[in-house]
């Protein structure tokens, strides 16, 4: 079975099915990811505390955000209120641990599955519903949960907020952000194989056929109402995974922080990486957590000619990430995730581009 | 072959939209392993009829029995497992996944690893699964002769290449009784030979019983086992090929001026 991959080098051959169902489309794709995952774990020695801290919320929002791509790039549905279930997994965990005294270990997982449940009961609406009314219901269930949190003293500690402890293993506590890094990078691996994989087998293919026929996806046996509520559930594990690695890290959880301003940056985190690819959420992520930094390096750079960018610095983080996702909106549809595709493909047919 | 009970039972469906009958009390049955096809002028109610089979419309009134199961009411999701596929008459596949994972989602009724034994992947024996079924699934692909291509994204084919791919997730579902809606519409005069070459051997070795919409006479006649007209949503003859195009109503309601090409089916905007 000498088939003629798109992506594959020439004169790369393969034998067996097996081979050509790796993870990886080529060997140096492996070999890339590899080094780069070695190249994480020897970070944190060298790497300052300002760019740790950096790489770890790339790591949870990344999370949370591959989450949402499930739903809204693989399924083609649409999701209001992530933030709501990424603050869901936070509070979840923390109160597991502060409650029953189960190690943060294990209830990080335990959040996240707390907030699957949570997940597939209010996407009980995306069984039925589509587009603008699916935006809308899931809009709805952002400001019930913003409601919420502020309300169940007994969860969240109300407006007071929730004191998360630290992740700890057999005592050993990763408090500082060299020790928290890998904790972070450990799941941010996981929870990617864990999507790629699901994306390449049954039920990972079910969603996609559902977004993009489902009439035919249904001939096919896939049940719609089944799926599109599961891809719900299985999105709100990743936000509750992600909301929970982000609790332990700050140490505390308060209601404020998981607004309709953060489901939009999440919804802009997968359209900017690219809207139905795994590595794309990552990309997106890392695009709209390192903007706002290099704007205010930016403004820090001219400040002392221009004092008044420096006061407007609030205005300018945020009005950047509002023209990131319109400008790729426009221009690059389908992100940076295909960008790169693209790049690669003007490399490996360099210097025959046409 | 004639004491067997019909495979697939319909009894007076009629179905209507609004002022519209498309279908009314049109009744027939298809035998086990014969290709069955029906004809008729645009608008006539032939996707209708398979509509109703595959479960897409509920018929007003009627009642559809395949291997002696009603079939009114069941969910299309749920047909196929008892053994009924179908291609669309407009594309309809999976446009932006690969060629290959679009006759793979054909097996979905078949596989049973799900969302954890699947992000597992190495560990739940997922991964096995799908490669003993990717196996299947090359079988089919070496059938229908797509395998240069079973990389590509399956929106980027030609319209003939792309009804080819619609035939192998089809049969990937292993129906015992295939719905073909206008299989050959579009193709060039090859590509109308191959398929109907695909559709006998799907027929003779793959033992698939067909029902099989199409405009092309000369295939009809060839390939079909019996044929069903439908003229204004009402069945206006069925039989032998030979017997049917002898028809004095049948070449009126259809043939129109004897010798006048059948018309060509206009692509309608959703898919029905
Ligand atoms: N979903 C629908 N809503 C309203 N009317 C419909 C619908 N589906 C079919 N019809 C009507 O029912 C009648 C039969 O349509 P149908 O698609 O079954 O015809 P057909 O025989 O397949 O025609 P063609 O050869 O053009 O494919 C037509 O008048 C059509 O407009
Ligand atoms: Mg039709």
């Amino acid at each position: 079975m000498a088939s003629a991959h798109s992506r594959m080098k020439c004169g790369e051959f393969r034998t067996n099915y097996q081979q050509d169902t790796t993870i990886f489309p080529t060997p140096l794709a492996r070999r890339v990811a590899v080094l780069s995952v070695i190249f994480l774990l020897v970070a944190p020695s060298f790497l300052n505390p300002y760019f740790l801290n950096l790489g770890i919320q790339i790591g949870y929002y990344g999370i949370a955000a591959l989450g949402l791509n499930i739903v809204v790039g693989f399924t083609g549905q649409i999701s209001l209120g992530h933030a709501a279930f990424f603050g869901f997994g936070a509070f979840a965990s923390a109160w597991l641990n502060n409650t029953t005294g189960i190690p943060v270990f294990f209830c990080i997982p335990l959040a996240g599955t707390m907030t699957m449940a949570l997940g597939l009961i209010v996407g009980i609406p995306a069984g039925r519903i589509k587009g603008l009314y699916l935006a809308i219901a899931t809009l709805a269930s952002q400001y019930i949960l913003e409601d919420f949190f502020s309300r169940a003293d007994w969860f969240t500690g109300g407006a007071y907020g929730a004191m998360a402890n630290p992740f700890s293993i057999f005592g050993f506590e990763f408090n500082n952000d060299q020790r928290y890094f890998y904790v972070v990078l450990f799941y941010v691996v996981i929870m990617f194989l864990f999507g790629t994989n699901l994306l390449r087998s049954r039920d990972g293919r079910a969603f996609v056929a559902v977004r993009d026929h489902y009439l035919s996806a249904e001939i096919m046996g896939i049940n719609l109402t089944k799926y599109r509520i599961l891809s719900f559930g299985i999105s709100s594990f990743y936000a509750g995974i992600g909301g929970a690695l982000f609790g332990h890290y700050l140490g505390f959880v308060s209601a404020e922080g998981f607004t309709i301003m953060l489901s939009i940056q999440f919804l802009g985190m997968v359209i900017i990486g690219g809207l139905g690819s795994v590595m794309g959420s990552l990309m997106g992520t890392a695009f709209m957590v390192l903007l706002p930094e290099l704007m205010e390096a930016g403004v820090g750079l001219v400040g002392h000619n221009a004092p008044g960018l420096t006061h407007a610095l609030a205005y300018i983080k945020e009005m950047s990430i509002g023209l990131a996702i319109i400008l790729f909106l426009i221009f690059e549809p389908d992100g940076l995730a295909h960008r790169w595709k693209m790049i690669k493909a003007y490399w490996k047919l360099y210097p025959f581009s046409y | 072959m004639t004491e067997m009970p019909p495979l697939l039972n319909v009894s007076d469906i009629s179905l209507s939209f609004g002022g519209v009958h498309a279908l009314t009390d049109v009744s027939f049955d298809v035998r086990p392993g014969e290709i069955f096809s029906i004809i008729g002028p645009n608008g006539a109610g032939k996707t209708s009829m398979l509509n109703c089979i595959s479960g897409r419309y509920q018929p007003n009134k009627g009642s559809i029995t395949f291997k002696q199961k009603e079939m009114i009411g069941l969910r299309p999701n749920d047909r196929c497992n008892l053994g009924i596929g179908r291609t669309f008459q407009n594309l309809a596949l999976f446009s932006h996944m690969t060629v290959l994972d679009n006759i793979m989602v054909g097996r979905h009724h078949l596989l049973k690893n799900n969302f954890l034994s699947g992000s597992l992947y190495w560990l739940g024996g997922a991964r096995k699964e799908e490669l003993t079924h990717r196996a299947e699934v090359e079988d089919i692909i070496d059938f229908l002769e797509i395998a240069h291509i079973r990389k590509s994204i399956a929106g980027t084919l030609s319209y003939g290449l792309r009804k080819r791919v619609e035939l192998a997730r089809a049969v990937a579902l292993r129906p015992d009784l295939i719905l073909l809606d206008e299989p050959m519409a579009g193709m060039n005069l090859e590509e109308k030979e191959d398929m109907a070459r695909y559709i006998i051997d799907l027929n003779e070795e793959w033992g698939m019983t067909v029902v099989m919409i199409e405009h092309d006479m000369g295939v009809v006649m060839d390939i079909s086992h019996r044929v069903m007209v439908l003229d204004f949503g009402r069945k206006i003859a069925g039989g032998l090929p030979d017997e049917v195009m002898a028809n004095p109503q049948v070449r009126k309601a259809y043939l129109g001026e004897d010798d006048e090409p059948a018309p060509e089916p206009q692509p309608e905007g959703e898919v029905a």
